[in-house]
């Protein structure tokens, strides 16, 4: 029962983080900060799992491998972007949050930029040409 | 691999360690030494993180298949 232990961690941390923050704010960051680790090291190998999965239905399908590819990429950009977010908004930087998240959204659409075009391509090859 | 809470309790425990140094070298008069003290303590700490946010990172890249 993963999920038991995931939730108390949660639970600890934010007592932990409530007697420390009137004591020492940074160190109560960097509680933050190890508590969203552990929990991303605890859920990574069940995406592992998921995207191996994922992956061998995109081979049964003929999914070109490069497709497949931008897409497990994308969703790591999206985790790391979402992970930092979170936490420089936690930390008090609203605004520094909100250009990760943009970040993250400007390198999805960057490695989208192939799939993009060959869309585009064939809607282009549909259309008769006068 | 689960880790568990243990490396939550050293961080609280080293801030509330650091804290208490802090304020008896303050009461000692020795403004100095306290600043020097929390500053080594964050060091520490921020050694324990590092590792972890490093391990994360690793992980994160073997995992959506980023070579680079």
């Amino acid at each position: 029962m993963d999920i038991i232990q995931i939730v108390l961690l949660g639970i600890i941390a934010s007592i932990l983080y409530i007697v420390l923050k009137d004591i020492h704010a940074s160190f109560a960051f960097f509680l933050i900060l190890i508590t969203g680790i552990i929990i991303f090291l605890a859920i990574i190998q069940q995406i592992g799992t998921i995207l191996t999965l994922i992956q061998s239905l995109g081979d049964k399908a003929n999914v070109e491998g490069m497709y497949m590819e931008t897409i497990l990429k994308i969703i790591g950009i999206a985790y790391i972007a979402e992970l930092g977010a979170s936490l420089t908004k936690d930390a008090g930087l609203t605004s520094v949050a909100t250009k990760i998240e943009m970040a993250g959204k400007i390198f999805i659409l960057l490695l989208a930029v192939p799939i993009i075009t060959a869309v585009i391509e064939s809607i282009l090859s549909f259309l008769p040409t006068t | 691999m689960f880790t568990d809470a243990t490396i939550l309790f050293q961080i609280a425990g080293i801030g509330i360690i650091v804290a208490l140094i802090h304020t008896i070298l303050k009461q000692m008069g020795k403004e100095e030494i306290a600043q020097f003290a929390t500053l080594l303590g964050f060091i520490i700490v921020l050694v324990i993180v590092i590792n972890g946010l490093d391990d994360l990172f690793q992980q994160i890249k073997s995992v959506f298949l980023f070579q680079g």
